[in-house]
């Protein structure tokens, strides 16, 4: 693969929700516009420039990235889960029904970033405890909702799934 | 994650829907990442546009070159200043005198007048290339001084605007009651020093977007964006683009998040519509970048309080209060001098106080425009009174909560005239102390905090009681401009039972995450007895479809009063119409009929019996089967649309009196706050709010309104600041330097509801969605409250560890002259 950067052309192979992707990318690309501008999963929001609101979460190999901060061809090879994702033949996720149900949200644009946050949280850790779900969602900002009923949309998704393992 | 909640008050919800806290109806979109944001919008052949923006506060701008950025790869088009006079006009502007003369255009022509603002743009076939493009521009500049303070504004010879003649805007003296009087015969007179409210946004966390189509083939232009008050941007860009209104048409889908911040976007949208034009009407998207939003969008009001005297009773009840208070609105006026009349909607805040007189004046400064954000200017004003309340409740060695109940408005007062005029519909401030005391853990802190502070420990307790008052009389614009061709308020909605029975509302709202989908069902099912899912409410703004009036936008807290009343009326409207066709399509009386949901859907069924007719069927009788239907039933269309205008007249100008907003929402926090004895950084130990908006249509949303609006003045009040150094440069222009509220720093809430509904309204309820910045009072009398016994007034709304160990430090500097001084300490002579 050619690395090199400015406006050269590189070759990608990425899988995003289970769909395999072969495109030809700018080098600097960045991994927000692929999703958004290239493959149109427009779920992925771009909140700020500097790595700080996490608008544009999205899972890598399973871990919480930020899209806006990787280069699209940081993705080759990988595994990319975004928000466009966590629904299962059209039932969504319990983590999407929790925020539902505890008005997690106002205006939205936060929240494919937080679900998918809470997500790689949830999938690593059933049993959050309150301060756990703080520190997993610290590099998300919302500025709507004040937090709270974030926090308890996690907390009662993580308490739906522990029930349903048991 | 402790919550508790405490409902007092008589609840007037009725109705099987309204009242309830229904989950939305809009987030199964939302959290499936299917929402339609601006920048999702795309349209086939669209542009990209990229600025070129000052990087001085204050420069004369001696040439401008963009023949390289046109001929680099992929540029379509290049717009400068100097070619705006010959394609467009400048903005109106709403002040009178100076105000009139301030010349604003999309780009900057001779001079900047802040950093950032825009210098030229280009347009090109992709972003990447519009950026790589921008870098090509050549900008040499000449600067100038600049002026970034009050002080400098009015007194330096270094002007913004020329042609004005002066830096200040707009000045009057508000005077009301007997003032001189209220001194003379005053027990104690208190005098306080320069207070200042900083500069602060909201900062939604979607920036600006738009795409603008100059359609030429049409004759129209044609938005998508994420403008939130469209009626307002439209009255600006007609002129400047010199098309009738009626041309402009705008949508938008979802917004994330606008706070008031989106509603003076309209420069931008102007750039999209000639940049268009110039490109032979192709679409032109522009997305703003973070940066781009700190340095150059809207921040909110900068307010200095100067010259304060406080007159009050042996009790400590303030009989007046007279003072100098200058608004910083930035390089450009734009939404002002509004701002310079609506924080007299709240004149005397919560208090009794008769007797005001306030010298105001707007200022412009070499900073970005100010617009409308969350509590504007009434959060600025509310902050003031409450500075006052505690300085003099310390001075005076009378409690904060004392201070307030000796002060506020009694429950048996209500509705209640203002000095200036304005009727507070209702409220019960002593009962929402008690709730938010005991919430809070009051008496238990009080204890904590004599303890802490015999080991040196600084804790301290404070309260802010707030306005939020919404649904705003545009007669008071004739109170800064008597020539303001605006007053009143009003807002429409229609709703249709279309061919096939399909119910479909259109508000005329622009929601950002408001919930209007939710409660505009929840009053239209309990109307026709029905459940929200029967109704499909059209998302977002859209002039070609959904209806709308001069005053359509989402700001002035007043969906759930004006657009729900609208709503309500087009619902009722409609319910009349379908009664009639039912009684005749079921020979039945009206009388006898039921409106509810049957084995088929939704239904008129005549009571007692098994007679029903659908919505497909009565539809039908109208749309497509219409032979069916005798003559008398043709006005009949099943289409209908309400407008709603609120119960306003025309303020008298001369006097300044009048009723400048139909309800007032009431919140009060109650916060416990300790400032580290080596950090100095202050910490919130408790915190709990409670509201008063009257009857709360959804529950749910009301809460998540309070706690929303609780973190922005949390954020406000201990971590954002919009910062500039002395030349003009802004410190603070990515998020990490502006470090909005995180996860990590928003304490827990304890949250409680006290329902004084509204006599005003038809449902009871009260506009809330902008909370009144009462955490910056709470956390700002809380501070107060831990370091007045260490000599130290807090003057500022926003404090930090760093700010306040300057605070010790010149206090034990010892250089400055005191802030407050108590002229008869003991009553006169
Ligand atoms: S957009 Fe990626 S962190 Fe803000
Ligand atoms: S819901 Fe609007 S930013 Fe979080």
């Amino acid at each position: 693969m050619n690395m090199s950067v400015g406006s050269e052309r590189v070759q990608i192979r990425v899988t995003v929700n289970g769909q395999v992707h072969q495109r030809e990318v700018e080098a600097r690309q960045l991994l927000v516009d692929l999703l958004r501008e290239t493959l149109g999963l427009t779920g992925t929001h771009i909140g700020c420039d500097t790595s700080y609101c996490g608008a544009c979460t999205v899972l890598l190999n399973g871990e919480p990235v930020k899209s806006c901060t990787l280069f699209a061809f940081q993705a080759h090879e990988a595994d990319v889960k975004t928000v466009e994702g966590l629904s299962h033949n059209g039932d969504m996720h319990p983590l999407q029904k929790a925020f539902v149900q505890c008005h997690g949200l106002q205006c939205g644009y936060c929240t494919p970033g937080f679900l998918m946050s809470s997500y790689a949280l949830l999938s690593k850790n059933k049993r959050p405890t309150d301060d756990q779900i703080r520190k997993a969602l610290a590099g998300n900002t919302c500025r709507c909702t004040g937090y709270q009923n974030i926090f308890k949309a996690v907390r009662s998704a993580a308490d739906t799934l522990a029930a349903g393992t048991q | 994650m402790s919550k508790k909640e405490t409902f007092v008050g008589e609840s007037k919800t009725a109705g099987k829907w309204v009242g309830r806290p229904l989950p939305r109806l809009e987030d199964a979109r939302l959290v499936q990442g299917q929402g339609v944001f601006a920048d999702d919008y795309k349209l086939e052949g669209m542009l990209y546009l990229q600025l070129e923006r000052s990087p001085y506060a204050h420069a004369r701008i001696t040439r401008v070159d963009v023949s390289k950025a046109a001929a680099a790869p992929g540029v379509v088009c290049t717009l400068t200043g100097a070619e705006l006079p010959s394609i467009s006009h400048p903005f109106p502007e709403i002040g009178p005198g100076a105000g009139q003369k301030v010349e604003d255009y999309a780009l900057a022509i001779n001079k900047v007048r802040y950093q950032g603002e825009p210098v030229a743009a280009v347009v090109a076939e992709s972003r990447h290339a519009a950026e790589d493009a921008a870098e090509l521009v050549e900008v040499d500049y000449d600067p100038l001084p600049v002026v970034m303070t009050p002080e400098d504004a009015l007194q330096s010879d270094s002007l913004l605007h020329d042609e004005a003649g002066t830096n200040r805007m707009w000045h009057d003296v508000f005077e009301f009651g007997e003032v001189d009087k209220a001194f003379q015969e005053a027990l104690h007179i208190v005098h306080i020093g320069r207070l200042h409210f900083h500069r602060f946004s909201s900062t939604p966390l979607e920036n600006n977007v738009v795409v603008g189509q100059w359609n030429i083939k049409e004759k129209r232009i044609q938005y998508f964006s994420n403008q939130q008050f469209p009626a307002f941007a439209a009255q600006f860009l007609s002129p400047a683009l010199g098309v009738r209104i009626d041309q402009i048409g705008m949508r938008s889908i979802d917004i994330g998040g606008g706070f008031g911040i989106k509603i003076t976007s309209y420069p931008y949208m102007a750039l999209c519509a000639l940049a268009s034009r110039k490109t032979g009407g192709r679409p032109v998207k522009w997305t703003e970048t973070r940066t781009e939003h700190m340095l150059a969008s809207a921040h909110g009001n900068e307010r200095t309080f100067y010259d304060t005297r406080v007159a009050l009773d042996a009790n400590g009840v303030i009989t007046a209060i007279e003072s100098r208070h200058i608004d910083d609105c930035g390089a450009y006026p734009r939404y002002e001098p509004l701002g310079c009349i609506i924080w007299a909607q709240v004149l005397p805040g919560v208090n009794r106080l008769k007797n005001i007189r306030i010298d105001f004046s707007q200022v412009v400064t070499n900073k970005c425009p100010v617009g409308p954000n969350r509590g504007y200017s009434r959060m600025q004003h509310l902050w003031f009174l409450e500075r006052v309340l505690d300085i003099c409740g310390h001075a005076l060695g009378i409690p904060g909560d004392v201070m307030r109940l000796r002060n506020y408005i009694l429950p048996e007062q209500f509705p209640y005239t203002t000095p200036n005029g304005c009727v507070y519909d209702s409220g019960n401030y002593p009962k929402m102390l008690e709730v938010a005391k005991e919430l809070v853990g009051w008496d238990e802190w009080k204890k904590k905090q004599k303890e802490a502070a015999a080991e040196g420990r600084m804790i301290g307790l404070g309260i802010g009681t707030t306005l939020d008052s919404g649904t705003n009389n545009f007669g008071q614009a004739r109170i800064v401009n008597a020539y303001a061709p605006y007053s009143g308020q009003s807002k429409a909605a229609n709703i249709k039972l279309d061919i096939y029975g399909e119910l479909v509302l259109s508000m005329g709202s622009v929601p950002q995450g408001q919930g209007h989908e939710t409660t505009a069902a929840q009053v239209v099912a309990d109307v026709l007895g029905i459940n929200p899912e029967h109704l499909n409410v059209r998302p977002g703004f859209d002039t070609e479809q959904n209806v709308y009036t001069g005053h359509t936008g989402t700001y002035a807290s007043q969906f759930a009063v004006t657009g729900l009343s609208a709503i309500h009326g087009a619902a009722l409207k409609l319910r009349a119409e379908m009664s009639r066709l039912a009684a005749f399509a079921l020979k039945a009386q009206e009388e006898e009929l039921e409106f509810g949901v049957g084995a088929q859907g939704p239904q008129v069924s005549v009571k007692n019996t098994d007679k029903a007719i659908n919505y497909w069927r009565l539809a039908n009788l109208v749309n497509l089967n219409n032979a069916e239907l005798p003559q008398s039933f043709e006005d009949i269309t099943l289409n209908c649309r309400y407008v709603y205008k609120a119960p306003f007249e025309v303020p008298d100008v001369k006097r300044k009196y009048g009723n400048l907003t139909l309800t007032y929402a009431a919140q009060l926090h109650a916060a416990v706050l300790e400032v580290n004895s080596e950090t100095f950084q202050p910490k919130i130990l408790a915190y709990a709010c409670v509201d008063d908006c009257g009857r709360a249509i959804n529950p749910l949303i009301v809460e998540g309104q309070v706690h929303g609006g609780t973190a922005h003045g949390i954020g406000g009040a201990l971590m954002e600041d919009c910062r500039y150094d002395s030349e003009g440069n802004m410190l603070t222009s990515t998020f990490s330097d502006y470090t909005p509220i995180t996860p990590m720093n928003m304490p827990d809430l304890r949250y409680g509801h006290v329902e004084s509904p509204s006599p005003f309204s038809y449902n009871g309820a009260k506009g809330m969605g902008e909370g009144g910045g009462a955490p910056l009072h709470a956390l700002s009398a809380a501070l107060q409250d831990a370091l007045y016994p260490r000599g130290i007034v807090v003057t500022d709304s926003h404090n930090t560890g760093d700010s306040i160990f300057q605070l010790f430090e010149r206090a034990r500097q010892g250089t400055e002259a005191p802030v407050v001084r108590v002229e008869r300490p003991r009553g006169p002579r």
